[in-house]
């Protein structure tokens, strides 16, 4: 049996992880694979940290990654990707979106944002890739789209066909945004 | 056949909707709540939101005793409130079927506690399934209304956090074609639960456990899988996956119905093995059961009773493998959930603080008013608790502070039980003041309609409580309604009603600014004029997510991306320098 492959998500509540995760495990189902995604709702979405799993292959068992075996972190904030960076697997791979939400000690002033994140999670992960999200989001003409972009630029480094990421947006992504949102996919795919 | 990636809660409402359940009662409550917000997908099932857990079952028990089949959905803790009725309808049995399900919550990720509905079950006597899937959940749910039927009982089905909340593929089926019209029957020897009739269904009960246990054993939801016949596992719900990925060799017995446990396959299971272990999350329900027989078996010595399972907690419990965690290292901040910019709940929680208030608090969004630096809660103990904690805590105390107690509660948890604990507050002549924070919506758990919002379920105008009238009509004396986003104006009634000897009720009365139908008026982001700015930081006492402090600049800066506007931070500063931008 082939083995299973691991997307770990990581960001923020209300940046629209849990749409992008939709989106990806739609994908999945779509290539024909068996897919399962977790993720907490209730408090964490007021503003916390949040995880999305989304797990695929020929049969997957557990809803979690299992501790250490994720393939992919897929960040939406710095330094929620460090927060998760341990449950990587050794020769995992990393997208980030190249942006900073202060968390509550930080906007008081109580305590700073951790210097050097992108230098500490490169030093162990050289591949990975940062995405300006916010910059191509404008650019596509909505600042919502930015989940869009990063699920583009994650495209890259996954084995499906791009017909089958529009034809999911397609699917998901409500008319009235359709458009800006296929534009925010594209410009997400650009980034190397 | 029609597939669909579906979570666990889509699935249970799925299921019920194949089953043919005609009505549908719930409270709302992670991780339940999507249910019934599915099951609304569904036109032929009536389904509706009661004011609390203990009125939806016996809203679900009603459509039961009048013939049709009925689901009632709760988290947890909403069975405690249940509990009443559930434990007589386990004598009364059922006419059409009834299916409980009970979300559980292990590892607390949005809740007060972590107790094991399994127990209830037992407690009860009444039969609990639990599935391990999305497919199980809506394979389940509809084997559990057949079953319930065939041996008159009602159903509990259990499910979990990261069963509820995890999606998986599905096969859907179909609804059947005709459900026949319920009728009056009367049948008063089996429903009505005088003690002459309740001692002869007592005895019904216990014969119906013991033929539901013979049944279980030779049905497919009790499974055994067959690995390299080395080890034996005993295991039920999401553990079962777990164990399929730390044990991919073991023998699996993976138990559908884990109330009344399927002791003779289980017998059968043991004897295989020399190493036999029980997982299960929470407490030691089958493995407390299984030693019993005499089995002997290794389970919560080697995994905690606390908190939930995972694949790597179960390396860790049982080979003592060390397993990543995520980093938890002080250099990198906390991120705690917070109120939204512009909850109207803010600026009281900050004068609750400033006005030195012992606040008993309650459940829901405002229970966030706990965390720095609002820091203004005090007592928080389960839904409704706060008004009877600031009776009797008000009671103990000297006089000079007995005035510096208040009770915090919200309006879907107020009309949930908290109107009880006014009664009573009023009733025996208590001193303590009550907050009411009004927000018209069930907000925590993703803004769910009550009796106060004025639309049902299904967005359908209705009838709206008048939370004023409600507290007058109770014997309370002084009742006052006020915008919380006017800071001086809440500062000045809760200093006036917490000075007064007498019960008081404030009503801060705002919508939640996530609903969008009564946020209208949409209002303009403000920004901070840095030449007016003395960084003071009086600001950043309300704690909103829209405002940061610039330790370069020493001044106070805002995010207009997620600025509402609600002009509360306005108010905190003594020179001006929040102004409003001039386009959104």
């Amino acid at each position: 049996m082939k083995p299973v492959k691991n997307i770990l998500l990581a960001g923020v509540g209300g940046q629209g992880i849990l749409l992008a995760s939709e989106v990806l495990s739609e994908v999945m189902m779509m290539a024909g694979h068996d897919v399962k995604k977790n993720e907490i709702h209730g408090m964490s979405q007021r503003g916390g940290s949040v995880v999305s799993h989304v797990r695929y292959g020929e049969k997957v068992y557990s809803p979690i990654i299992p501790e250490g075996e994720a393939d992919i972190l897929f960040s939406f904030e710095l330094l929620e990707t460090s927060r998760y960076l341990p449950l990587l697997r050794e020769n995992g791979q990393v997208v980030i979106n190249n942006l900073k939400i202060a968390p509550p000690a930080v906007a008081l002033g109580k305590q700073p944002y951790p210097e050097h994140l992108i230098e500490e999670i490169r030093k162990q992960f050289p591949a990975t890739m940062v995405v300006n999200g916010l910059d191509l989001a404008l650019e596509a003409g909505n600042v919502k789209t930015v989940n869009t972009v990063l699920l583009g630029a994650l495209s890259n480094i996954l084995e499906f066909e791009h017909s089958i990421w529009l034809k999911a947006l397609n699917r998901m992504v409500p008319a009235r945004l359709l458009e800006v949102n296929l534009k925010a996919f594209e410009l997400g795919c650009n980034v190397k | 056949m029609k597939k669909a990636l579906l979570s666990g809660n889509e699935a249970l409402a799925r299921g019920a909707y194949e089953a043919g359940v005609l009505v549908a009662s719930a409270y709302p409550g992670t991780p339940s709540t999507e249910i019934l917000e599915n099951v609304i997908r569904y036109k032929e099932i009536d389904a509706s939101w009661a004011p609390n857990e203990k009125v939806a079952l016996e809203v679900g028990i009603g459509a039961c005793f009048g013939g049709a089949r009925a689901l009632v959905t709760m988290k947890h803790v909403g069975v405690n409130v249940a509990a009443d009725p559930l434990f007589t309808l386990s004598y009364t049995g059922v006419r059409g079927g009834l299916v409980l399900v009970v979300a559980d919550d292990p590892e607390l990720h949005s809740s007060q506690n972590e107790q094991d509905s399994r127990n209830y079950a037992k407690f009860a006597k009444v039969p609990m399934f639990e599935p391990a899937d999305s497919q199980e959940a809506l394979d389940f749910i509809k084997i559990a209304y057949a079953a319930g039927e065939q041996f008159d009982t009602p159903i509990l089905l259990r499910s979990t956090t990261r069963i509820s909340h995890s999606k998986s593929i599905v096969n859907l089926g179909e609804r059947p074609a005709e459900i026949p019209q319920p009728t009056l029957e009367r049948n008063p020897e089996k429903l009505v639960m005088l003690p002459g009739n309740a001692r002869r269904r007592h005895v019904a009960v216990e014969e119906r456990l013991l033929k539901m246990e013979d049944w279980s054993c030779r049905q497919s939801f009790n499974r055994i899988e067959k690995g390299a016949g080395k080890v034996g596992v005993i295991t039920a719900g999401v553990s079962y996956q777990y164990v399929k990925e730390v044990l991919p060799d073991a023998d699996v017995l993976k138990i559908g119905l884990v109330h009344p446990l399927p002791k003779r396959l289980i017998r059968e299971f043991a004897a295989e093995y020399s190493t036999l272990y029980v997982v299960e999350e929470l407490d030691p329900f089958i493995e407390e059961q299984v030693r019993a027989m005499g089995i002997s078996v290794i389970g919560k010595e080697k995994l905690s009773i606390c908190g939930e399972l995972t694949p790597g907690r179960i390396q860790k419990g049982l080979f003592g493998r060390d397993m990543p965690t995520e980093n938890s290292s002080p250099e990198l901040p906390q991120r705690p959930p917070n109120m939204c910019p512009g909850c109207p709940h803010r600026g009281v929680f900050m004068e609750l603080n400033r006005s030195k208030a012992f606040v008993t608090g309650d459940i829901g969004c405002y229970t966030l008013g706990f965390m720095p630096p609002l820091s203004a809660m005090d007592t928080c103990v389960c839904m409704g608790a706060s008004i009877g904690n600031a009776t009797g805590i008000s009671k103990v105390l000297s006089e000079e502070e007995r005035r510096k107690v208040v009770a915090v509660i919200g309006d879907s948890t107020f009309l949930h039980t908290g109107i009880n604990g006014l009664m009573d507050m009023v009733y025996n002549k208590s001193t303590a003041t009550v907050i009411i924070l009004d927000n018209r919506i069930t907000a925590m758990t993703g803004r769910q309609e009550n009796p106060t919002s004025g639309y049902l379920l299904n967005k359908q105008e209705t009838y709206r409580v008048d939370m004023e009238q409600l507290c007058r009509a109770v014997g309370a004396q002084h009742v006052k309604v006020i915008d919380p986003y006017n800071i001086a104006l809440t500062r000045k009634t809760i200093r006036e009603e917490m000075a007064r000897p007498e019960v008081s009720v404030i009503i801060t009365s705002r919508p939640c600014m996530l609903v969008p139908r009564d946020n209208l008026d949409k209002r303009l982001p403000l920004y901070v004029d840095h030449d007016q700015c003395t960084g003071c930081k009086a600001c950043l006492r309300l704690g909103c997510p829209a405002i940061s402090w610039d330790e370069e600049k020493k001044k106070s800066n805002i995010d207009r991306i997620i600025c509402v506007g609600c002009k509360v931070c306005q108010q905190t500063c003594g020179f001006g320098a929040f102004q409003e931008c001039e386009k959104p």
